[in-house]
């Protein structure tokens, strides 16, 4: 062994250098990725259930909150009114555009996520005293988005409008939500 | 072994091996410290006293608290009622988070009234502001832990906020939750973040303290210290100035957690959380008002997050808004005056972040969050070009000398750029 630093060796060793580095943030990189991962959603909480109503006993004029994935989902019985105006709506208008025939299945029935998609607060306009903002549907207090009839933005803060969640009708009257 | 420093033997012995009280002596004991330091240089030393007061009462909280959606409101009511002395310590915890802002406010403005911020201590600065950062998500995620209504509303408006990053900011969101809400897994990571992040704290403050015995504090006049006549030891002559300050901050501190312990709270925040009813008004803790009333005059998501982050990162570079070389606003008659603006602004945010978002405090906001930002974008930039700065005195020890005889003291004016 009479080695002497030829190009040779240094050519090995600094293959050998960037090989080292490359390998230990590969390595690295996986070793962080669980325990970054480790905070998303749980398989538990993947596998949401999904929620079933009976909408029988709900009159025209009337709402109902039930919960589906943590979340409030607001369904309306809308009276024809409600119906009318949403319909009437031109799109230019809108913030998020789209027709009140997009946003529903049974333009009796309008299905929606109560979270404001703003901030995340639940607006008020379910209860029949509640105050529903200058477009009669929903009024989210947190920062004032007003929300017409279809669950669209109109003014205040909220970029969209009222996510509708999946859901298909069972019967007439029994839905499921998820 | 060299010449023996210390009385004790023993003392002697360990410092040898381990120069822990060598240490000690140089930063704690003979440290020379300008000698015209005022009051406000008190807020340094309350705020590290807070931060061990919030370390040792969250210690004791921890053992009786259950970090559970079903269990952790009333685990906090038993803590209240029948814990001993938890009512004491919950309460101090409590108005500990709230005293520990306002001693951390005023120790940031008195950085910028007297430019505590330049050459030579910007890292300095720049950690200060990290450490404010730090505590604002110590203290949030503190909040959500009672899962009062409060805790959670805030804790999903806040998160939320994330939800406004284009693209990935859904993904983000529901990466924070652990789920499609708020929710277990939510108080979860946040009561395990609120335990650890404190020592992280601990960690820039030492940092921090570090940084600042490299050149030492900056004195109300803003000039540096030319030798030993300008300067006292810290002890006795700091440590019995601090004392007294504590002794009156404390005095304060137990009146607010005997006699008015819920005064900075909300009374929201004891009814239980209730994912599915958004309390009327909801409103953050005093101390994250103004950001919260930035938040709210940008009538943009994304602007609105964008300019609440911004209000801080201003702060960040500071150092480099501000180049005017004189320290001291005692000797810069205009920046004294937008000091105070910029005072009033934030104390105006405050109150606008607190009222409900509509009407003339959407208008009032907009023009309080514009001045905010006109003070560091425009007016520190420009204001070295039109002010006059008063002369500087030559030394600390000068104006101190020969405070009755105006004429001998010697005035070096500072030639204006
Ligand atoms: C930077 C220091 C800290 C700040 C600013 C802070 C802030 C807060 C705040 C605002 C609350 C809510 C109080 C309430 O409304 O009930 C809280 C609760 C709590 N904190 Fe801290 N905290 C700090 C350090 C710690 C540490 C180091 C621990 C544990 C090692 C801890 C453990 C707890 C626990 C268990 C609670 C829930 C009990 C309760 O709500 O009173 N905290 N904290
Ligand atoms: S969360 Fe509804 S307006 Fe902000």
């Amino acid at each position: 062994m009479t080695n002497k630093n030829t190009p040779d060796d240094k050519n090995k060793r600094d293959f050998l250098q960037v090989s080292t580095y490359a390998l230990g943030a590969v390595g690295a990189a996986s070793f962080v990725w669980p325990l970054i991962n480790q905070m998303n959603p749980a398989a538990d909480t993947l596998a949401l259930a999904s929620t079933e109503v009976d909408l029988e006993q709900l009159e025209e004029g009337q709402a109902i909150t039930v919960t589906w994935r943590g979340k409030p989902v607001f369904i309306r019985h809308r009276t024809k009114e409600e119906i009318a105006s949403a319909k009437d709506q031109l799109l230019d208008g809108l913030r998020d555009p789209q027709t009140d025939d997009e946003r529903v299945q049974n333009e009796k029935y309008i299905v929606l996520v109560g979270v404001c998609t703003h901030l995340g607060c639940v607006p008020l306009g379910q209860k029949s005293g509640d105050i529903k903002g200058e477009y009669g549907g929903w009024f989210c207090p947190c920062h004032g988005s007003h929300y017409d009839h279809s669950g669209r933005i109109r003014k205040g803060p909220a970029p969209t409008n009222l996510e509708i969640p999946q859901y298909s009708f069972l019967s007439d009257t029994l839905i499921k939500i998820g | 072994m060299s010449k023996p420093k210390f009385k004790n033997p023993v003392v002697n012995w360990i410092d040898y091996r381990l120069p822990i009280f060598t240490f000690m002596n140089h930063e704690l004991n003979e440290y020379p410290t300008p000698k015209n330091l005022n009051y406000f240089w008190n807020f340094g030393s309350l705020a590290g006293i807070t931060l061990v007061i919030m370390i040792v009462t969250g210690i004791v909280l921890s053992m009786n608290y259950t970090a559970h959606i079903d269990y952790a409101f009333d685990s906090v009511e038993r803590i209240m009622r029948d814990v001993n002395h938890g009512w004491l310590l919950r309460y101090i915890h409590m108005n500990g988070a709230s005293f520990f802002f306002i001693v951390v406010y005023i120790h940031i403005f008195r950085g910028l009234y007297y430019g505590s911020y330049k050459a030579p201590r910007e890292i300095l600065w720049i950690l200060g502001v990290l450490i404010l950062l730090l505590m604002m998500a110590t203290a949030f995620m503190g909040y959500v832990l009672p899962w009062g209504q409060m805790s959670f509303w805030g804790a999903t408006v806040i998160t939320n906020l994330f939800s406004a990053i284009p693209l990935v900011g859904e993904s983000i969101v529901t990466w924070l939750w652990g789920g499609f809400s708020v929710d277990n897994p939510t108080l979860n990571r946040f009561f395990s973040l609120h335990f650890v992040l404190p020592f992280v704290i601990v960690g820039v403050v030492i940092l921090h303290l570090v940084a600042l015995h490299r050149f030492g504090s900056n004195n109300p006049i803003g000039i540096d210290v030319q030798g030993k006549q300008d300067t006292i030891p810290f002890h006795p002559y700091y440590t019995i100035k601090d004392l007294f300050g504590l002794s009156v901050f404390a005095t304060i501190f137990a009146a607010a957690v005997f006699f008015f312990p819920n005064f900075m709270g909300h009374p929201d925040n004891y009814i239980p959380a209730n994912p599915m009813v958004t309390p009327a008004h909801i409103v953050p803790e005093w101390y994250f008002l103004p950001f919260y009333a930035i938040l709210r005059a940008i009538p943009d998501k994304l602007g609105g997050v964008l300019f609440m982050f911004g209000a801080i990162m201003v702060l960040f570079v500071l150092p480099w808004l501000d180049k005017s070389s004189v320290r001291s606003s005692q000797f810069r008659p205009l920046y004294k005056l937008f000091f105070w603006f910029l005072v009033i602004d934030c104390i105006a945010l405050g109150y606008l972040g607190a009222m409900p978002a509509e009407g003339i405090y959407v208008v009032l906001s907009r023009l309080a969050t514009a001045y905010y930002f006109f003070h560091f974008l425009i007016i520190l930039p420009l204001l070295p070009k039109i002010e006059s700065t008063r002369p500087l005195p030559v030394s600390i020890s000068t104006p101190i000398i020969t405070a009755s005889s105006n004429a001998s003291t010697v005035m070096a004016m500072r030639e204006k750029k």
